[in-house]
């Protein structure tokens, strides 16, 4: 695969504001170095594809994260697939829910890398010191890490024809695979960051992340069920609009609160 | 120095009245047990072991009511402390975390030993108790959370944020869990025609409940105080300990 350096344009008329976040009221607090917020949405998002691109890249040299996520995934179905084998009759009744709970357990694997290995490698203060938004730092690692999930969850899905013989892909289950995924980075790199900090980073973040993907858990597992059952469009439409909400207001969320991860820093 | 707690004063009048409090707190919930218990007459349309069990409502509703109050109080703490930074508002979001997740789990532990009798399961999936279970967990996840963190301003600041995100997933959880059971949305506030194990409420029932909510609101917001001025003096401590070093 092929990392395009060249600058990402647009042709929309939306503008972002130039301080996307007021300053914080602090005391004596000191800006050492002056954000380049200027240029409007081209120079955002060029900003935003610098950090992606260069996840991609330490991923495709180090193969550190999509690797263990693609690994764990294939063995947690199989894992799955031998468990529920004796007592289960139909391999239909599970398929749904082991979707979800590999695309869910997987993903941490990914997300724990996603600020875990700028601390390993003591990165991480020079990716803050980059002279961006830190909400463009939030939208690189969003990018690269739905990224990841979605090649992880392209294996996942044909693995699960093969061993439980039921075919997940099928349109509305991709959709929802889709903004299940985009929820859940949303979140899930926001508590990275979180966990990222504190001494048990590794451990912590599914803890924190799971009961607040509650949500895109039962939407994921009752859409997918829903197809699967081949029912109508009306039957299951709600589900997709709550991903859909989820999405969005974790995104605004995030997007608000991830300024205010690193103050000292 | 703003992170500096006030020494607190014991023999003021704060003190006097929070000692009032504790002892009127005692009261009220030696009252409950004794209206639960013994004044509330027996639901009618209910007959053995459910219409015994059913005196576990008042213990059961209680231990909501007391979680529902102490959590709302501590987004507000974290929503102080965002704006503010002032750990004081901190001290009131771990003070009622703590104080909430014990009535919380007190809330499951009470529904589930009232489930078995009534809808004959100690769990089941419903709405509320999947939206009551993954609320406990979220704030567990927050304090073990915040334990893992050294720095006390980071600490506070982590765990507001993280309290306020988790917190805007619950409506949706709620939601999702009430879909979820059935194809058919049930109409917003209406009455479940399914429901099983409900009873029709008498006057002295009436009562009953209204002492509970009362009792297990005075206990909670006590217990968060204890705890609150606790931890102020935790921080002092720390602080002195840095100025000594």
């Amino acid at each position: 695969m092929q990392i395009v350096d060249k600058p990402l344009t647009t042709d929309t008329g939306m503008q972002l504001p130039p301080q996307s976040l007021p300053e914080k009221v602090g005391e004596e607090r000191v800006v050492p170095v002056q954000m380049r917020t200027g240029g409007g949405l081209a120079a955002y998002l060029r900003k935003v594809w610098a950090i992606t691109s260069k996840e991609v890249r330490a991923e495709l040299r180090a193969k550190e994260s999509l690797s263990v996520m693609i690994a764990f995934s294939l063995l947690a179905v199989l894992i799955f697939g031998l468990a529920f084998d004796l007592r289960v009759p139909e391999a239909t009744m599970v398929a749904p829910g082991v979707l979800w709970v590999v695309i869910l357990f997987s993903g941490v694997l990914g997300l724990n890398r996603s600020f875990g290995a700028e601390v390993d490698r003591g990165t991480l203060a020079a990716l803050l010191l980059a002279p961006v938004d830190r909400s463009a730092i939030y939208f690189g690692k969003f990018l690269a890490q739905l990224f990841f999930m979605l090649i992880n969850a392209a294996i996942i899905l044909p693995f699960a024809l093969i061993i439980f013989n039921v075919n997940l892909m099928q349109p509305w289950i991709l959709v929802g695979v889709l903004l299940g995924t985009v929820g859940y980075v949303a979140v899930g790199t926001l508590f990275a960051a979180l966990a990222a900090n504190s001494r048990a980073r590794e451990s912590l973040l599914p803890i924190l992340l799971l009961p607040v993907m509650a949500p895109i858990f039962m939407a994921g597992v009752a859409l997918t069920a829903a197809v699967i059952d081949g029912r109508a469009f009306d039957d299951f439409q709600r589900w997709v609009w709550v991903m859909v909400v989820y999405d969005l207001l974790s995104i605004t969320v995030a997007f608000v609160v991830f300024d205010l991860i690193w103050e000292e820093a | 120095m703003s992170t500096v707690a006030a020494r607190p004063n014991r023999t003021g009048l704060g003190s006097v009245l929070f000692l009032l409090l504790t002892i009127v707190t005692i009261l009220a919930m030696a009252t409950m047990m004794w209206a639960a218990l013994v004044y509330a007459r027996p639901a009618s349309n209910l007959a053995g072991d459910e219409q015994t069990a059913q005196r576990i409502f008042y213990l059961h509703m209680g231990c909501n009511i007391g979680a529902l109050l102490v959590y709302v109080l501590s987004l507000v703490g974290s929503v102080g402390y965002l704006i503010t930074r002032k750990l004081g508002w901190d001290r009131l979001t771990q003070a009622s975390v703590e104080v909430g997740t014990l009535c919380g789990i007190g809330t499951l532990i009470t529904g589930a030993l009232w489930a078995k009798p009534t809808w004959n399961a100690y769990w089941t999936w419903d709405p509320r108790v999947t939206t009551a279970t993954i609320t406990v967990l979220i704030y567990i996840a927050f304090l073990l959370f915040r334990n893992g963190i050294d720095n006390r301003q980071a600490r506070a600041r982590f765990g507001s944020i993280y309290a306020l995100v988790a917190f805007i997933s619950l409506p949706i959880t709620y939601y999702s869990a009430r879909w979820f059971r059935s194809i058919h949305p049930v109409i917003f506030n209406g009455a479940n025609p399914d429901s099983q194990g409900g009873f029709d409420i008498g006057p002295s029932m009436g009562q009953t409940i209204s002492i509970a909510a009362l009792a297990f609101s005075l206990l909670c917001i006590t217990l968060m105080i204890y705890r609150w001025r606790q931890l102020g003096l935790e921080d002092r401590l720390a602080e002195i300990r840095e100025e000594i070093e």
